[in-house]
Order: structure tokens, then C-alpha cells, then sequence
């Protein structure tokens, strides 16, 4: 996985409660059993006027530069509920957002960002609707070790955020590697488990 | 100081605390579907990695697969047949079994493992979809994740898992005549707001919830996801046991004993402390229906669509107007009297065999309305079965619906099967999203029953109010 350390680039603003999956990667743009190509699906009924045609809608905030291709989106409240579709968390990393900055996230979404490599940021909703107004574009630099929000005019905005997110997005680990590592531990459990509750084994 | 439910059932799946209030859980069952499993089972084997129990592994065809009679793995959705063809084939070699195409169980994941005794009580269970809560309703601590760590819960048989939230929520005093868990769910989510159960695992209680029969608590458990729960359950009882015997893949014998004497001591403690407690007077809810896009946006069916002027939060307000414009609608439109163009009865919120008997008897000796085009898909070939076994499948016939092969089918939209821009469709389902059900298509969650008058009428209906105007 992708290490997630640093980052500086423009966020776009894209502020709408409940922005669910389905919005972000639309069912039908799921097409293949694959996470290729699905950056082109990514929010296709706000983004395009013509979606089978692929018809940019010129309003969508990501149709306009200098937000196309922008690296963090800045969300409303509970951003990435709904479908728990990896496939979202796939097409933004396909279409290259590295960072989402909500007042809060889809459980599954926020998860789902975790395991690849892209950072679920929270910040207090005044303090995104502050970002959004204070400048256009909006450049920020996020750093992750020392859990900041750096706008241009150094204003520093700290963030919190579970240490073991932390470190796996730091150190782009591979989840499963890391639990196998306590096979031994797992075994043992699954021993004493299975005597309390045999009921539940085939 | 006394635990609930959720607690214990949390602890007596901890392998590992890994400290951060994150422990490692052990997982009793995975369940996977044909359009998020596939990439679990593919993901793992680029990764040249082993599925660790495949025998306590399930797969569901339910997502992209036709509901249409006489179906094979041709899907009207396009690309559909190589999802389908791709997971079977990964779930063979992996040594998991299918409920496939042609299988008399198959079915809606969600339908299909509580009917199978997959899930049972006090069984933590995960599939890579955000509806596996439904399980709740049996007991079972499930949640809904996403396709990675599904297929790190195949190698490892463990997830690693922040330590939610607890909350209550109690539903005091009995339902109303007409008014059943859907309501109850509709309800709690439009007075709490979509995101009120965000962080936390909810447990449903209360003389309303323990009066429901065990398919109903399914429904109220389905749409915690909806509430941005991490999950919801009611505590297992008598009804649940008795619902349980005897499935398939549930203990039998001695360890059908074992199980019920363990079952039996799986209830909060009196003196058990929540994070949080909210209380419902059940006298105060009505057959409840959405207006807008959000499954927060709903009011008694009786009401009208609300300003969104009324509304401090500007968010929240400019959401409002969104959904007002999108649903094709004005502040102050009463729901009650709106025409509609389909009517559809199907999904994992409800689709059980006693949804089907509440609409049928609604359908009895009525007919459809003129210009609405009504669907039944049953959530699964079991429940399909016994619904015809009891000649169910006539009166909706009668009435004019389609009788469908059970599935998710238009319960979303995957590009095949749709009802069509600015269609307006009063649906059992649970997500009212924008496009949720084809491309500029307008979706009034609401119960079967509400659904089935609905499609009488040819209009919004009030369940209550069967034949008046
Ligand atoms: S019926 Fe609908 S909500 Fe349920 S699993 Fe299928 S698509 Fe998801």
C-alpha cells in the first residue's frame, strides 16, 4: 500500500451532507471485477451531464480548474455512508484524491480509506466551511506525523486520528501481513474458543 | 457495574487488545456476494494467500444476477456475467460454498443466512456489505466492511475493530395498528437525524421490540447502517430460539442444548451502563414514509413534505432543497395523494415471508392501479417457496404485480433493470439515495403494507385507510 506521509495540493470544496457511495462510484460504473479505471466513474452523475457520453457538466466543482485532478476534497458531515462498495474508496485513489477532510465519515468509508492509503481527516465542521470561504483555491499541506493542517498564510489546524490508522497509513502496511504475524496468538484464542462454544464449528 | 450485550458478546471474541481501544476479534462467519466477495477472493489470491476456514465461509449470488423467471448467468446489467462466472469460480477454488443460480436457497445474503442458521445468536459475522446489521435481529454481533478486510477475515478469521459506542435505544409502549418495524426504524432515523448513530453499536429494547417476531427485528436491525450505526441488534429469546431450530446449518443434538443454554444468557445486565440512551413512545408512530433522499428525510405518511426555510443548519438546508428538486417536489405537498409510477416489494429490509403475507392481505381481491408498474421479488428461493406453498403468489398476481426469482434486483441500480428517470416508486426497500434505483428515479422508502395500498391506490397511500379516497 501506498505510504501516506505529506501531502500539498489544492483541495476542492465539495461540501454536501451525506455524500454517500453511491454517489461517489455510481453501481453501474462498477463494471468490472477490478479497481482499474474506476477514477472515470468517480462521482459521474454530479460529473457529467451526459453520463453514458461521458458530457462534463461544467458547474461540478472538479469540471473547473484549478480543481481537476485535486488531491483532497473537502466533504460535509458523514462523507462515504451508505454501500460499503470499496469500489469508492477505490475510484478516488484512481482518479488521485490522496486525502478527504469531513466532520465525519461512513464507518465502513473511513475504514475502507484507511486500508488504502488514503487519509479520512476530521476536522469540526466550522473550521472546513472557514477553509472553504477563507481562500479560492484552497492550498493546503497535510502532514500526518505531526497531524496538521497548514493553510498558505500558516495557520496550523491539528487533527486527530487513531494511532493504528496512523501508523498504517504511514507506513503503508499490508493488514493481513500484520494480523498473521500473531498466528500463534489467533491458534491459542480459537483452542479455548472452540471448547465454550463448539457449536459454532463445522 | 453491569455489562450489556454488546459487551459481552465484544469480549468473548477478543483475541488480541491491540491497544487504542482496537481489539482483534475472532469471526465466527463470512458471508460474500458476487459483487464485492469477488474482489475480496481475487485480492487474496494475487497475494498468493489461503482462505484460513472456507467451511465458515458463504457466497451469495443476490447482486447483479436477473430476477426474471427461466435466468442464467446472462445479467441485464452489462459485464454482469463475468462477476458472477469470476466469483464462482475464485469461491470453488477457494472451497467455498455457493448459494448459485438455480440453487432452491438462493437468495439476498441477508435473507439467506439467518434462513440457513448461518447467523445465530452471539455469532460475530461480517460480509463486504453495509446491510449484514439485518443479522442483529437474531442476535448476532454483524457489520457490514469492505472488500480488503473481508478478504483479511478469510486469511486471519479475525478483524481488527475500534471499540464502538454503546446505545440503547428503547421503544416504549406497543406499536399502533398498522405500524410495524420499518416505521419503527423510518421513525427513529427522521427524529435523530441520518448520522445519530454514528460511533456506535445500538442495541433495540423495550416491550415494542421484544413483541416483534424475529423477521421484523430483522427489518429494524437492517437500517441501523442507515443511522450510520456501526451496527444494531435486539438480544436473542425465546422467539429467536424457536425461529432457529432447526435450519441447516445450525447445531443440532447435544450442541443444539449447549448452544440454547448459552443463548438463554444473552441479555444486558439490569445495571448495564450506555453511552448513550434515546426512548421512543411507540404511540407516537405513525405508517411512516420518506419525502427526499436521505432516509432522515420522513414523515408520517399523513404529513406534508417540510420547509426547508424551518431549518437552522445550513447544511442540512441546502440538502433540504436538493432533495426537494430532485424528488420533484414543493415544502408543504402533502404525501398522501401523490401519484405514483411503481411500487416495489423486495430487498433485504423486507422481503421475508411475513412482508409478503402483510401486503398479500392488503392485495386480496384489489387490483393495481392503472399506470403503476408493481414488482415483487422475494428475498430469497426459500421464501418464495413458501410463499407459494401458501398461495401467496396468486393474490399478488391477481392484484397485477410481477412475481419475481428472488435477488436484490431493483433494489438497486446496476445499470440493467430500472423504473426510469423521474419515475416516482414507493419501495420496501432501504436507501432513497439520489439514482438508487435508476438514473433521476424518486424513492418513497415505506413498509410493505404502506407499499401495497400505495399500489392500489395509485398514489401514496395510508395503510390504515384501505378503499377511502
Ligand atoms: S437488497 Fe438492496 S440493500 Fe439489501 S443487500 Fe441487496 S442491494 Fe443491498
Amino acid at each position: 500500500m501506498e505510504k501516506f506521509t505529506r501531502l500539498t495540493g489544492v483541495a476542492a470544496p465539495l461540501f454536501r451532507a451525506n455524500i454517500d457511495t453511491d454517489a461517489i462510484i455510481p453501481s453501474r460504473e462498477m463494471k468490472r471485477v477490478s479497481k482499474e479505471g474506476l477514477g472515470e466513474g468517480m462521482f459521474a452523475d454530479w460529473r457529467y451531464s451526459d453520463v453514458a457520453a461521458r458530457v462534463e457538466n461544467p458547474d461540478f466543482v472538479l469540471n473547473r480548474q484549478p480543481y481537476r485532478k485535486a488531491p483532497i476534497l473537502m466533504g460535509g458531515p458523514n462523507f462515504g455512508c451508505g454501500s460499503s462498495r470499496e469500489h469508492a474508496v477505490w475510484a478516488l485513489q484512481d482518479y488521485g484524491v490522496r486525502c478527504v477532510i469531513a466532520p465525519s465519515f461512513g464507518a465502513i468509508f473511513q475504514g475502507n480509506c484507511v486500508r488504502n492509503g488514503i487519509l479520512p481527516l476530521v476536522l469540526p465542521e466550522p473550521s472546513i466551511v472557514a477553509l472553504v470561504e477563507q481562500a479560492d483555491p484552497q492550498i493546503l499541506t497535510i502532514d500526518l506525523a505531526a497531524q496538521t493542517v497548514r493553510t498558505p498564510d500558516g495557520t496550523e489546524l491539528p487533527f486527530t486520528i487513531p494511532p493504528a490508522d496512523k501508523e498504517m497509513l504511514l507506513e503503508g502496511l499490508d493488514a493481513i501481513g500484520v494480523t498473521l504475524k500473531r498466528l500463534p496468538t489467533i491458534q491459542s484464542f480459537e483452542g479455548a474458543y472452540r471448547a465454550r462454544h463448539p457449536w459454532l464449528f463445522f | 457495574m453491569g455489562r450489556s450485550l454488546i459487551e459481552k458478546l465484544w469480549e468473548r471474541h477478543r483475541v488480541a487488545d491491540l491497544g487504542d481501544g482496537t481489539d482483534l476479534l475472532y469471526i465466527d462467519r463470512v458471508l460474500l456476494h458476487e459483487r464485492t466477495g469477488s474482489m475480496a477472493l481475487k485480492g487474496l489470491k494475487e497475494q498468493g494467500r489461503a482462505v484460513r476456514h472456507p467451511d465458515r465461509a458463504f457466497v451469495c449470488m443476490d447482486h447483479i444476477v436477473d430476477t426474471f423467471p427461466g435466468r442464467g448467468d446472462e445479467t441485464t446489467m452489462p459485464g454482469g456475467t463475468a462477476f458472477i462466472r469470476e466469483t464462482r469460480e475464485a469461491a470453488t477454488e477457494a472451497g467455498i460454498r455457493i448459494f448459485d443460480i438455480g440453487d432452491n436457497r438462493q437468495g439476498i445474503v441477508h435473507v439467506v443466512s439467518p434462513e440457513q442458521g448461518i447467523a445465530l445468536p452471539g455469532a460475530t459475522l461480517v460480509c463486504p456489505d453495509s446491510h449484514t446489521c439485518t443479522q442483529g435481529g437474531l442476535g448476532a454481533l454483524a457489520w457490514g466492511i469492505g472488500s480488503t478486510e473481508a478478504a483479511h477475515a478469510l486469511a486471519t478469521q479475525t478483524l481488527v475493530v475500534k471499540r464502538p459506542r454503546t446505545m440503547r435505544v428503547w421503544f416504549d409502549g406497543a406499536l399502533p395498528a398498522g405500524v410495524g418495524a420499518k416505521d419503527m426504524i423510518l421513525h427513529l432515523i427522521a427524529s435523530h437525524g441520518a448520522g445519530g448513530g454514528s460511533g456506535y453499536a445500538i442495541e433495540f429494547a423495550g416491550p415494542a421490540v421484544e413483541a416483534l417476531s424475529v423477521e421484523a427485528r430483522m427489518t429494524l436491525c437492517n437500517m441501523a447502517v442507515e443511522f450510520a450505526a456501526w451496527t444494531g441488534l435486539v438480544a436473542p429469546d425465546a422467539k429467536t430460539i424457536d425461529w432457529v431450530k432447526g435450519r441447516p446449518f445450525a447445531p443440532a443434538g447435544d450442541l443444539w442444548e449447549q448452544a440454547v443454554a448459552d443463548w438463554q444468557s444473552l441479555t444486558s445486565d439490569a445495571d448495564a451502563v450506555f453511552d448513550k440512551e434515546i426512548r421512543v413512545d411507540c404511540a407516537d408512530i405513525a405508517p411512516t414514509v420518506t419525502w427526499g433522499t436521505s432516509p432522515q428525510h420522513a414523515v408520517p405518511v399523513t404529513g406534508q413534505v417540510p420547509d426547508p426555510a424551518g431549518i437552522a443548519d445550513p447544511v442540512a438546508a441546502q440538502a433540504q432543497r436538493r432533495a426537494l428538486d430532485y424528488m420533484g417536489l414543493a415544502p408543504g405537498d402533502s404525501l398522501i395523494g401523490l401519484p405514483i409510477d411503481g411500487a416495489f416489494i423486495g430487498s433485504c429490509t423486507n422481503s421475508r415471508l411475513s412482508d409478503l403475507r402483510a401486503a398479500a392481505a392488503i392485495l386480496k381481491g384489489r387490483k393495481v392501479a392503472k399506470g403503476v408498474r408493481a414488482i415483487c421479488v422475494p428475498g430469497s428461493m426459500q421464501v418464495k417457496a413458501a410463499a407459494e406453498a401458501e398461495g401467496l403468489h396468486l393474490l399478488f398476481q391477481e392484484a397485477g404485480f410481477e412475481w419475481r426469482e428472488s435477488g436484490c434486483s431493483m433494489c438497486f441500480f446496476a445499470g440493467g433493470e430500472h423504473f426510469g428517470k423521474g419515475e416516482r416508486v414507493v419501495t420496501s426497500t432501504n436507501r432513497n439515495f439520489e439514482n438508487r434505483q435508476g438514473p433521476g428515479t424518486r424513492s418513497h422508502l415505506a413498509s410493505p403494507v404502506t407499499v401495497a395500498a400505495s399500489a392500489i391506490a395509485g398514489h401514496i397511500a395510508d395503510p390504515r385507510r384501505l378503499g377511502e379516497a
